[in-house]
């Protein structure tokens, strides 16, 4: 098995200072729809020139590098543990380079580990598949927009939530409503429906690594997600919660299986700053990024 | 778009508005928890000691009619001595809400930059002065740290870098009015607006 040190340190450099083409020509078309002059018009620009110059320095996009979420897809035989500790060797180079910010807090003593290593940071998930090739995907979760993401328990007679799709559609709009600017709207939300309250946030945190334009392939849930879009829009929040036409870039809903006695719903609120990269690695050990 | 120089006139702040977009040039200072908690306690609330009172004399020149700023930000020193802005995005103002009103009354501050916005004391004392809050864009750290054209001063490094009151001069710094000197908040307009369309959209 090869050493990826060098990969992961290239796939973390590229999550952190340079924003998806996708995320980045939905901001641009976004703020083309806001009134010229505007509040939300200019903090879209102000937006877009920042995301200019990151790439451009290689600079972190946002301060807040966030936590580094890895999904790692790896072919029968390879070592989960050598990739874990490839991993965690390369988010503490890119530390050290100014892609990251130091970011793992010892939750006891508040000390800041310094290289963004620590109990369970950064988080990894393995998944064993039938490829021959290994993929990772790589989110930086932002700490703001983590403050404000939402988890509900249905029903919730406040909202008239019961357990199906018309109330996950109510408790998904309660959240962008009670989130207003602070998670640094315009957001992309990563919504599951049932599993348990853990799995549930882990497959809403999951929905923001899918492009922007894709389309669930369930059409109940793809009429969902365009319908929340529009909706949470019609909120009128906008960027940063200046108010505006752009409260949401994107809504993206996946589902689990429940038990009998429970229905959550997980509303992963992920900023404007949703930053995805990810990378293959083919059986003849060539890497490429996208 | 208003262009403001520091230091600010009352005239000024008077035809701001919320909803304004702003570009701001001038020295400004940043300061957070440790720098509030100090001011009042060592130079608003208490007799000033004489090792405090250099300092003091600087902030009291800098702040009237100046601008403080809720940043952390990530700063480097170069070989040379001096120091780089690197990233610096604003940070959660609300905390500074128990401490903003008086810092504003003592050094007659016409601005304070932040995000998410204030509460209803730093607005009453928004309209006294006058002042405005000023929400910067969150994120956009590495454009607000090109706009940092200058480190003119630290002071109070022994709270540690992000902490610490940086004097920075800046250029062209992009905030937009969201608490002004009328009694106006965008946050509440915003927050109240779209508890009507939600209601609207879940017919309740
Ligand atoms: S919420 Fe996102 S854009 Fe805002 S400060 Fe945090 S990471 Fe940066």
């Amino acid at each position: 098995m090869q050493d990826l040190t060098d990969a992961f340190v290239e796939l973390v450099r590229r999550a952190a200072t340079q924003l998806p083409p996708d995320m980045e020509e939905a901001i641009r078309k976004a703020k083309e729809r806001e009134e010229p002059g505007s509040a939300a018009e200019g903090a879209l620009d102000t937006i877009l020139k920042n995301i200019e110059m990151a790439r451009e320095r290689s600079t972190p996009i946002c301060q807040d590098t966030g936590t580094p979420i890895f999904e790692i897809h790896y072919p029968l035989g390879w070592s989960t543990r050598a990739l874990a500790e490839q991993i965690r060797k390369a988010v503490a180079i890119a530390t050290e380079r100014s892609y990251l910010r130091p970011n793992a807090v010892d939750s006891l003593t508040g000390e800041n580990s310094g290289d963004n290593t620590g109990e369970d940071f950064p988080t990894m998930h393995f998944h064993e598949w039938e490829k021959d090739t290994l993929h990772v995907d790589l989110l930086l979760k932002g700490g703001g927009c983590e403050n404000v993401s939402a988890q509900y328990k249905l029903p919730d007679a406040r909202l008239k939530a019961g357990r199906d799709l018309e109330g996950v559609r109510r408790v998904v709009l309660d959240a962008v409503y009670r989130a207003q600017g602070k998670g640094c709207a315009p957001a992309v939300l990563g919504v599951a429906i049932g599993g348990d309250r853990g799995s549930s946030y882990i497959k809403a945190k999951q929905q923001l690594l899918r492009p922007l334009d894709d389309r669930n392939p369930t059409p109940q849930l793809a009429e969902l997600e365009e319908r929340l879009y529009e909706e949470a829009n019609e909120l009128g929040i906008g960027p940063m919660g200046f108010g505006g036409k752009t409260t949401v870039l994107g809504v993206k809903v996946g589902t689990q299986h429940r038990l009998p006695a429970s229905y959550f719903v997980s509303i992963a609120y992920m900023c404007w700053a949703n930053r995805r990269a990810s990378m293959d690695v083919t059986a003849e050990g060539e890497v490429q990024y996208a | 778009m208003h262009k403001l120089t520091i230091p600010i006139p009352d005239e000024e702040i008077r035809a701001l508005h919320v909803g304004d977009t702003v570009s701001l040039n001038g020295i400004i200072v940043t300061g957070r928890d440790a720098a509030h908690k100090f001011m009042i306690e060592h130079f608003i609330r208490n007799p000033v000691a004489p090792e405090d009172e250099a300092l003091y004399e600087e902030l009291k020149r800098l702040l009237n009619g100046g601008v403080i700023y809720h940043c952390g930000p990530v700063v480097r020193k170069n070989a040379d001595g001096s120091w780089t802005f690197v990233a610096a995005g604003p940070t959660t103002s609300i905390r500074e809400e128990i401490y903003q009103p008086e810092v504003i009354a003592h050094f007659n501050l016409k601005g304070v930059i932040g995000k998410g916005g204030m509460g209803p004391n730093t607005l009453k004392a928004c309209q006294e002065q006058p002042a405005v809050y000023l929400h910067a864009i969150g994120g956009a750290a590495t454009l607000i740290a090109q706009s940092v054209r200058e480190v003119v001063a630290v002071h109070k490094l022994e709270f540690g870098i992000p902490e610490a009151m940086w004097v920075i001069r800046v250029e062209d710094f992009p905030v937009v009015v969201t608490m002004d000197s009328h009694g106006q908040s965008l946050h509440e307009a915003v927050e109240h607006e779209s508890k009507a369309r939600l209601e609207a959209l879940l017919g309740v």
